[in-house]
C-alpha cells in the first residue's frame, strides 16, 4: 500500500495562441509512508507543476494518480481539499505567510478548516507547534517583522499542524542563505522523522537533496531515478561541502 | 453535523478576522448601511407607535372595541305622551335592567352639559362629561393625580369631580390628599354646592379650558338644586332626569358578542319604551376606520432608507471585490491547506455579512435611543397615551433582517470571485 502513487503521468497545458506544451511526459513515482524523496532539476523543468500534482491542487492530463491507493479522479473536488487539508502539508519557496497576520494565526489557520478538538483546542495546537520550531517568543509577530529563516520556520510548523503524513516542500531554501537554508532544512528532516510524515522535497540544490534516500532528477518534463549516480555525487561534494554529506550517505549507500 | 458547526464557526472568525485586517475602510463603508438601517427601523417603529397612539386616543373618544352605543328618540307618531319626549326615567331603568339581563358589567350613560364653578377670579361655566363610573376603564381615562372615580362616590353626598389639568392648576394645584374642595353653582343669589375634587387627567397640548368629570346621578342633583347652573344644552336648561335625548348609553362587550346583540338591545328597548320610538344600536369604536394617516410619511421615509441601504451596499461590493483580488493569493494558500471552494464563498460572503449585521445593530441600537428619547416621544405622544408601548420588536427584527440580507447581497459578487480562482495560478511565484 502507497501513500502516493503516480503511473504514466503527463501534464499538458495549451497556453492561449499557442501550440499545447507538455510539462510533464510519463512521469512515474511512488511515495511509501515516511520515505524521504528528493526531486532536482533546472528551473523550467516542471518540478512544481509535479509537486501540485502530488498536492492534489492539480489533475493529470493522462496516466493515473492514486493516494491512498484510490485515484484522485474518484475523490470529489470537496473531497480532494479535505484530503489535502487533512494528510498533505505545502512548504513554500516564498514562504506564502498570510500578511497581516500574526505568526500564531498563520500556524492557527490550517486548523480552521479541520473538525472536532483539533478545531476547537486550535491556539493551543498551534502555539505548541511554534515552539517546536523554537518559535515559541515569536507568537504574536507579523511575518514581516520575522527573519526569512523565522518566517520558513513559521511556514514549516504551519505545514506540520495538523499532523499530515506527506509534506512537500518546493525550494523550501531557495530563498535563504545557506546557513539558514542548512539550519531549515535540519528542522524540516527532524520535524518529518519525529512524525513519520513521508517527504517530498523539490530542490535545484544538491546539497539539499543528498539528505533525503530516494533520488529523482527531472529534466524536461521526464523524471529518472538519480540513485548513486556518481557524477550527481560528485557534484554534491562540491556544492554542499563536507556538512551535507553526512546524511545523504546512507541515502545514497541504499 | 460536527463538521458544519466547525466550518460555519470558522467561516465566521475567518471573515471576522478579514475585517480586522481592513477596519478602516470597512468602517467608512458601513456608517452608510448603519444610518440606513437606523432610519429604517425607526420609521417602522414609530409607525407601530404612532398607531398604537392613535389607537388608544379613539378608544379614548370612541371606546375600545366593542362598544355598543344606543340612542333612542320618538318619531312623534308614538301613543305615549305625544309630544316626541321620552321618558328618561324610564330610559334610564331600562338600560339598568338591560346590563343586568345581559351581564354587562361595563356600561355608562355620558351626558355632555355645563356647570358654573367658582374659582378665585370669579365663576366660571365649566364643560362637564357626566358618566358612571365603568366609563373610566371604558375609555381608558388616563388620572394623573389622584385616581378615578370608585363605585363608592356615588353614594357620597358632596359630589365627586375628576378635573383636569388646567382646571387643577386653576385652584392652585393642592394636593388631593387633603380632599381639596370647590363651590359649583353660586350665580347670584343661587344655591351652591361643595365638591371634592379626587383626580386629576392630563391634558393634550392643544387644551387650553378646564373641564372635568362627575357622576351622571351627582350632576343631575347638582343641575335640580340650580336650574340655571351654566345650563346643560345649547337650550340653557337640562331636565335633570331626562335621559333620553340627551343622554347616550354604551357599553365595552367582547367584540365576539357586538352584534347578535344589538337586534336583542333594540328589541328590548323598542319593547320597553313602547310604540313610535325609534332605538339605534350602533358600533362606533376605531375597529371600524382602517385608515393610517402616516402611510405616506412612512413610505416616503422608509423609501429614502432602502435607497440609503442600497447604496451602502454598492460601497460594500465595491471595496469587498477590490480586497477579493488583493486577496488572490491568499485565498489560494488557504485553499492548499485544505479550504474548501465551498469554504471560501462563505468566508467572503460571511465577511459583508458579519459587517453588515455589527452596522444593523448599531444602526438599531440608534433607533431605539431615538425612538425612545423624550423629545420623540412628546412629538409622537402629545402627552395623551397612557403606556408608551416598547420599542416594537418587529421593528428591530426588521432592522436586522435588512441589514443581513443586503450584507449577503453585497457579498454575493466578491464571494463567486473568490471561488474562481485557480489555486496553482494563485500560488505561482
Ligand atoms: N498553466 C501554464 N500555462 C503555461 N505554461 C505553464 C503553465 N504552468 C507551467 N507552465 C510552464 O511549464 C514549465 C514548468 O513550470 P514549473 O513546473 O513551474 O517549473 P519549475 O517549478 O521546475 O521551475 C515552465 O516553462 C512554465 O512556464
Ligand atoms: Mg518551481
Amino acid at each position: 500500500m502507497s501513500l502516493l502513487h503516480l503511473s504514466e503521468v503527463t501534464r499538458t497545458v495549451i497556453p492561449p495562441d499557442q501550440p499545447a506544451l507538455t510539462i510533464l511526459n510519463g512521469v512515474d513515482l511512488t511515495v511509501e509512508p515516511g520515505d524521504r524523496v528528493s526531486i532536482v532539476g533546472r528551473s523550467g523543468s516542471g518540478k512544481s507543476t509535479l509537486l501540485n500534482l502530488m498536492g492534489l491542487l492539480d489533475q493529470p492530463t493522462s496516466g493515473t494518480l492514486t493516494f491512498d491507493d484510490r485515484p484522485v479522479k474518484s475523490y470529489s473536488s470537496a473531497e480532494r481539499d479535505r484530503v489535502r487539508g487533512a494528510r498533505i502539508g505545502f512548504i513554500f519557496q516564498q514562504f506564502n505567510l498570510l500578511p497581516g497576520r500574526t505568526a500564531l494565526e498563520n500556524v492557527t489557520m490550517p486548523l480552521l478548516y479541520a473538525s472536532g478538538t483539533q478545531f476547537w483546542r486550535r491556539k493551543a495546537i498551534a502555539a505548541e507547534m511554534l515552539e517546536q520550531v523554537g518559535l515559541g517568543h515569536r507568537l504574536t509577530s507579523l511575518p514581516d517583522r520575522l527573519s526569512g529563516g523565522e518566517q520558513q520556520r513559521v511556514a514549516i510548523a504551519r505545514s506540520l499542524v495538523r499532523g499530515p503524513s506527506l509534506i512537500l516542500a518546493d525550494e523550501p531554501t531557495g530563498a535563504l542563505d545557506l546557513d539558514t537554508g542548512q539550519t531549515v532544512m535540519e528542522l524540516i528532516d527532524d520535524v518529518a522523522t519525529r512524525t513519520g510524515a513521508a517527504l517530498v522535497i523539490i530542490t535545484h540544490d544538491p546539497a539539499i537533496a543528498t539528505r533525503a534516500r530516494d533520488h529523482y532528477r527531472l529534466d524536461r518534463g521526464v523524471l529518472r531515478r538519480a540513485d548513486a549516480g556518481v557524477g550527481e555525487r560528485a557534484a554534491v561534494l562540491a556544492v554542499g561541502g563536507g556538512g551535507a554529506a553526512g546524511p545523504g550517505a546512507s541515502g545514497a549507500s541504499a | 453535523m460536527k463538521r458544519a458547526l466547525t466550518g460555519f464557526v470558522g467561516a465566521v472568525l475567518e471573515a471576522w478576522q478579514e475585517l480586522r485586517i481592513h477596519r478602516t475602510r470597512v468602517l467608512l463603508s458601513l456608517i452608510g448601511v448603519a444610518v440606513a438601517v437606523c432610519s429604517l427601523t425607526t420609521v417602522v417603529a414609530l409607525g407601530a407607535i404612532v398607531q398604537q397612539a392613535n389607537e388608544e386616543l379613539s378608544e379614548r373618544s370612541s371606546g375600545r372595541p366593542a362598544t355598543l352605543y344606543l340612542s333612542a328618540y320618538s318619531d312623534g307618531t308614538g301613543t305615549g305622551g305625544g309630544s316626541g319626549e321620552i321618558d328618561g326615567e324610564l330610559m334610564d331603568a331600562t338600560w339598568a335592567d338591560t346590563l343586568e339581563r345581559y351581564d354587562v358589567t361595563y356600561g355608562s350613560r355620558v351626558l355632555s352639559g355645563s356647570q358654573n364653578v367658582g374659582f378665585v377670579d370669579g365663576i366660571v361655566p365649566v364643560g362637564v362629561q357626566a358618566v358612571d363610573q365603568p366609563y373610566g376603564e371604558m375609555h381608558r381615562v388616563r388620572v394623573s393625580e389622584g385616581a378615578w372615580f370608585t363605585p363608592g362616590d356615588a353614594l357620597q353626598l358632596a359630589p365627586r369631580l375628576i378635573v383636569n389639568q388646567i382646571f387643577w392648576e386653576r385652584i392652585g394645584s393642592p394636593d388631593l390628599a387633603t380632599h381639596p374642595t370647590v363651590k359649583l353653582g353660586g350665580q347670584g343669589a343661587q344655591p351652591t354646592t361643595i365638591a371634592v375634587v379626587t383626580g386629576v387627567t392630563p391634558v393634550a397640548s392643544y387644551e387650553t379650558e378646564p373641564s372635568m368629570f362627575m357622576l351622571v346621578d351627582q350632576f343631575a342633583a347638582v343641575q335640580a338644586a340650580d336650574p340655571t347652573g351654566g345650563g346643560g344644552g345649547a337650550g340653557g336648561f337640562v331636565d335633570p332626569f331626562a335621559g333620553g335625548a340627551q343622554t347616550q348609553y354604551e357599553m365595552w362587550v367582547p367584540p365576539a358578542l357586538a352584534e347578535p346583540l344589538i337586534p336583542l338591545l333594540q328589541r328590548d328597548f323598542t319593547a320597553a319604551l313602547g310604540e313610535g320610538v325609534q332605538v339605534d344600536v350602533f358600533r362606533q369604536d376605531f375597529a371600524q376606520y382602517g385608515d393610517d394617516p402616516f402611510l405616506v410619511t412612512k413610505l416616503v421615509v422608509g423609501g429614502i432608507a432602502v435607497l440609503v441601504l442600497l447604496l451602502g451596499a454598492l460601497g460594500l461590493v465595491n471595496i469587498a471585490l477590490v480586497t477579493v483580488k488583493q486577496r488572490v493569493r491568499e485565498i489560494g494558500i488557504r485553499r492548499s491547506f485544505g479550504a474548501t471552494a465551498g469554504r471560501v464563498f462563505f468566508a467572503v460572503m460571511m465577511e459583508s455579512v458579519v459587517a453588515t449585521v455589527a452596522a444593523g445593530i448599531a444602526g438599531v441600537v440608534a433607533a431605539v435611543l431615538v425612538v425612545q428619547s423624550p423629545w420623540v416621544r412628546d412629538l409622537v405622544g402629545q402627552g395623551m397615551i397612557t403606556d408608551f408601548p416598547p420599542f416594537p420588536v418587529d421593528a428591530a427584527l426588521l432592522g436586522l433582517v435588512a441589514a443581513t440580507a443586503v450584507g449577503a447581497l453585497a457579498g454575493l459578487l466578491p464571494a463567486l470571485v473568490a471561488v474562481r480562482v485557480k489555486v496553482i495560478d494563485a500560488i505561482r511565484y
